[in-house]
């Protein structure tokens, strides 16, 4: 690994990462044109900021396109199988607290096969960062619908369209009770870096939700939020402490109405009216994400929360050192002699 | 081998003539809220103390409270004490202790002829003669003519002595398992300070019930001494075993101390990813208060989560394990086939119950064989052992992650209901006897390759966190040396064939089959696992009476011991006796070409010797 242009990082001293050190020998397989090739970069970049050593981050993975991740990642990698990744990183976590590990997934592998999982990994709250594929479709398996496919969608298993009702992975996130929820897409490079961050400074569950384009079999399912002439008028950036102002010339904003958030104009409201986001509100944060399913407003995109609570493999050490600090550090031989015992002499 | 209540049927007399027996073999029954688990328990700490050797199973319902008085919901605890080495819980009681009519009817079936019973006849009312579906009280229709039956109104006697302490009598009632407890001390001529010490221990924080519980248990040791319904009291005498320390253990408390010692012994920390299932959840209950060991417990979502975490936990550098029983096994197969991919170490430990599906939750069965070697998608062999008794299952706990950490390979350990159960005296080894199993992990970013191998065929263990190591694993086909993902057609024929290979290698670690019984026997009781007291009793039951038959008892059965086939040649006739259809017999025609009659008992329940050691002559006769 060459060392020369590189800063040191703060903790370590160490020499800093580029992005490029993160980068595997292996070829990337996406295919061309793909969402998931912004996210590898934007995660590639991101990272060294950090001050991580390349040895102490694991990237662990299900089954899908967006799993192939930690192949291109030149870190510890764990591709595992289908919808059990975060179970895979659970354990790993626990075991080795001091990784700082990822998960890469995708709306099939995470919210359905894995749906399980996921709901319980946030609710014991592992310091996990997970990274959620989000393209509305089942990619490798070539096009069949997936748990956050829209409602009359047709694919490939849904010819007439789809008449399951999706999810909304922000409202499942918050229902099971992650520490911290998001929202980015892979074609705003500097939100989803800047996400891709937060995610990894928040000790606890992390999520996000990354709206990310398959241009093979979903193309353009996001192009009203991802693209220059309708991003403005379509999408709302949320901001810690900031009024809620979107739209071309930042003339549109949200408004609460009761429980209701509202679109106003700023032509017949003041900056002063409109909602301040808070990111330490859990109630806010339901309101904020049940947006994105209402006609008629932006797609909400920024952190919608971000507290603080118990992580689990924190009170798994904790447990354990006040075991020993109880009872002294296991000793075979007492253990064996634990209850009742007796002794047989001299036949 | 003779002992003085057998001599006693074959001539007639009676048990009360009696006084010094070899053997015996007790059965509580009640209510599942009876406390006969409670009882059993008790009966057996302190006639381990007493320095007998024994053996107990426990039988309870699936339903945790059953409604009172039904067939359905009686538990029973079985015990087998002797002043030798014994194997088993007992063929048939030699006493029944049946504390109301449910109880006895499902029980008296088993109660050898000439037996002792002892009934609560307070119990024997009209509701409850109706709820156990006798139209005629067995203790007035003379159905129980051939067993020597002791009627005692154990809830009137109860409520007597517990008189005036305050408690309500819902709670008096509740002390009667004491009584029948004291009872059986008295008959069989135990003490009763362990039990004394042990109710002020457990009740400390609630004088009344511990005071009721303790005048119970006197008024029942002081009933059988005070009336003349009982004429006689029994001694078994100190069995002559192995000189040293010993405690009752049960087969999921010896997983769980393996489970500890294997850690150590690896030194390691250790995981477990477990889902509550029945019969194995003891073993998590166990290991979550040792915390003290560095040792993490993780109880995950499912079945399938217990897994994964526990290979999540063997990635980052643990020992790892999990626990299931059957239903649980087939969740987690897809995640066995992932471990045997990524070549890790990690222990599943299957502790096997009646099935198919839901089956025979607290029931016993040894079923899982096939799931445990074949049950998986694709080529994907591992190594699979077995325990053969309950403490046994101490020793194949380390043996199973000694395998885990040598081969880098995950290991399926076998156990079962009976085993995790039932319990016997367990001679304690030292700690530093103990056997060092412990690897290196991979540190040289020079030579570091994922998927290299070392004699053993095993892949180096890299730890996340070891500078210059980074590498990526999966369930992907990997390329030979380089661990990256390849589907090359020659590629995967090497890889498939190299898992083989390599599992096939454990062999070389595995100590040779040995053999028990006659050197020149022409016929021989083949067996695994559970059925190992069972079989072994038979075969010392034919041995005395001038049979000629030997005992194999496998306890690698993938793979196979190296001589196994050899040894097997040398008899004429083998007999299997399975608690299944016959899959070792199965795994035995296909990897040999060697035939064997097979002795199939699904029926919830473990063997007794009486049945193998019958079969065993039939089959003898007819050779
Ligand atoms: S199928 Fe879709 S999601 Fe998968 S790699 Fe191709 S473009 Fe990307």
């Amino acid at each position: 690994m060459s060392t020369e242009d590189k800063t040191m990082t703060k903790e370590t001293g160490a020499p800093q990462l580029t992005a490029k050190d993160l980068a595997s020998d292996q070829d990337v397989r996406w295919c061309p044109g793909c969402g998931d090739y912004s996210i590898l970069a934007q995660v590639q970049r991101s990272l060294p900021s950090l001050g991580y050593k390349k040895e102490d981050l694991a990237f662990v993975s299900g089954i899908g396109c967006s799993s192939r991740f930690p192949y291109y990642m030149n870190t510890y990698g764990f591709h595992g199988i289908h919808g059990r990744a975060l179970a895979i990183a659970s354990g790993l976590k626990a075991a080795h607290p001091n990784l700082s590990v990822w998960v890469a997934t995708g709306d099939g592998d995470c919210l359905s096969i894995g749906g399980n999982h996921f709901i319980h990994a946030a609710r014991k709250n592992f310091d996990l960062n997970v990274m959620m594929f989000d393209n509305q479709i089942y990619g490798l398996t070539k096009g069949q619908y997936s748990p956050t496919s829209l409602y009359g969608q047709k694919t490939k298993s849904t010819p007439l369209g789809s008449i399951d009702h999706p999810f909304n992975p922000l409202l499942v996130a918050l229902g099971a009770e992650a520490s911290f929820v998001a929202r980015s897409m892979d074609r705003d490079m500097k939100h989803l870096a800047s996400t891709v961050v937060r995610a990894a400074e928040h000790h606890g569950f992390s999520f996000i939700d990354i709206l990310q384009n398959c241009n093979i079999f979903n193309d353009g399912a996001f192009f009203l939020y991802t693209e220059k002439e309708t991003k403005p008028d379509n999408t709302v950036f949320i901001e810690h402490g900031k009024p809620l102002v979107f739209g071309k010339d930042n003339n549109k904003g949200i408004k609460l109405d009761g429980f209701r958030p509202k679109v106003v104009s700023l032509e017949d409201y003041s900056v002063n009216d409109l909602l301040v986001h808070d990111e330490k509100s859990k109630e806010l944060a339901f309101i904020l994400a049940h947006m994105t399913d209402m006609p008629g407003y932006p797609m909400p995109l920024g952190v919608f929360l971000d507290i603080e609570r118990p992580v689990l493999e924190d009170d798994m050490k904790k447990q354990i050192d006040k075991a020993i600090e109880k009872s002294g550090r296991g000793d075979l031989n007492s253990l064996f002699r634990e209850g009742n015992t007796w002794e047989i002499t001299g036949n | 081998m003779h002992t003085t209540i057998e001599t006693a049927d074959g001539k007639g007399k009676k048990l009360v003539d009696l006084i010094e027996l070899d053997e015996v073999t007790v059965r509580f029954a009640g209510d599942s809220g009876d406390g006969m688990q409670l009882t059993g328990s008790q009966f057996t700490s302190t006639t381990a103390l007493m320095g007998n050797d024994l053996s107990t199973l426990p039988d309870y319902p699936a339903e945790i409270r059953a409604p009172a008085g039904t067939l359905y919901g009686v538990s029973g605890f079985q015990l087998h004490f002797s002043n030798k080495d014994i194997h088993t819980p007992g063929d048939k009681p030699d006493m029944l202790v049946a504390m109301n009519p449910a109880a006895l009817k499902v029980n008296i079936k088993d109660v050898r002829e000439g037996g002792a019973i002892i009934v609560n006849t307070d119990a024997f009312d009209a509701k409850n003669l109706k709820l156990a579906k006798y139209a005629v009280s067995p203790l007035e229709d003379g159905s129980l003519r051939g067993y020597k039956l002791f009627e005692v109104p154990i809830t009137k006697m109860v409520t007597t002595a517990l008189e005036g302490i305050g408690l309500s009598m819902k709670e008096i009632t509740r002390s009667k398992n004491f009584f029948a407890l004291g009872l059986c001390y008295w008959m069989y001529n135990r003490p009763m300070e362990p039990t004394l010490a042990w109710i002020k221990e457990k009740f400390g924080k609630n004088p009344m019930i511990a005071e009721g519980n303790e005048r119970a248990l006197r008024a029942g040791y002081n009933y059988g001494d005070t009336t003349e319904i009982f004429t006689s009291r029994f001694e078994v005498k100190p069995a002559k075993l192995p000189a040293g320390t010993y405690r009752n253990v049960t087969g999921n408390e010896a997983t769980a101390i393996g489970i500890l010692a294997a850690c150590e012994l690896a030194k390691l920390p250790g995981f477990l990813g477990s889902y509550p299932i029945t019969p194995a959840s003891e073993i998590l209950h166990e290991l979550s208060s040792h915390k003290n060991f560095n040792f993490r417990t993780f109880q995950a979502e499912d079945e399938i989560a217990g897994i994964c975490s526990a290979i999540g936990a063997a990635f980052g550098g643990s020992l790892a394990f999990t626990n299931t029983s059957g239903p649980g096994m087939a969740l987690k197969q897809e995640a066995i086939g992932l471990a045997i991919m990524i070549e890790l170490p990690l222990v599943i430990v299957n502790v096997q119950r009646g099935g198919p599906s839901t089956g025979l939750p607290t029931k016993p069965e040894q079923s899982d064989l096939f799931q445990a070697i074949l049950g998986r998608n694709g080529e994907s062999p591992l190594p699979v052992i077995a325990a053969s008794s309950p403490a046994n299952c101490f020793w194949m706990a380390i043996e199973a992650a000694r395998i885990a950490l040598k081969h880098m390979t995950p290991v399926v350990l076998l156990t079962d209901g009976y085993l995790g159960n039932g319990s016997e005296p367990w001679l304690l080894p030292k700690a530093e006897n103990l056997p060092d199993i412990s690897i290196p992990f991979a540190t040289d970013p020079e030579t570091y390759k994922p998927y290299s191998r070392n004699e053993h065929l095993a892949r180096p263990w890299a730890v996340p966190g070891t500078p210059g190591l980074e590498h990526r694993i999966g369930g992907l086909e990997k390329k030979h040396i380089d661990g990256t993902v390849n589907y090359e057609p020659g590629n995967h024929q090497f890889m498939t064939d190299m898992r083989a290979a390599k599992v096939k290698k454990v062999q070389d670690s595995i100590p040779e089959q040995d053999i028990f019984g006659s050197e020149d026997a022409e016929f021989a009781l083949v067996g695994w696992g559970g059925t190992y007291g069972a079989i072994r009793a038979a075969t010392e039951r034919l041995l005395a009476a001038g049979k000629k038959v030997a005992h194999v008892h496998i306890k690698y059965l993938n793979p196979f011991p190296k001589n196994l086939e050899q040894v097997l040649r040398r008899y004429k006739k083998l007999l299997i006796p399975e608690n299944n259809l016959g899959q070792l017999a199965f795994l035995l025609r296909a990897n040999y070409m060697i035939d064997s009659e097979t002795l199939a008992k699904v029926q919830g329940l473990p063997f007794v010797p009486s049945e193998i050691e019958v079969a065993a002559l039939k089959s003898l006769e007819s050779m």
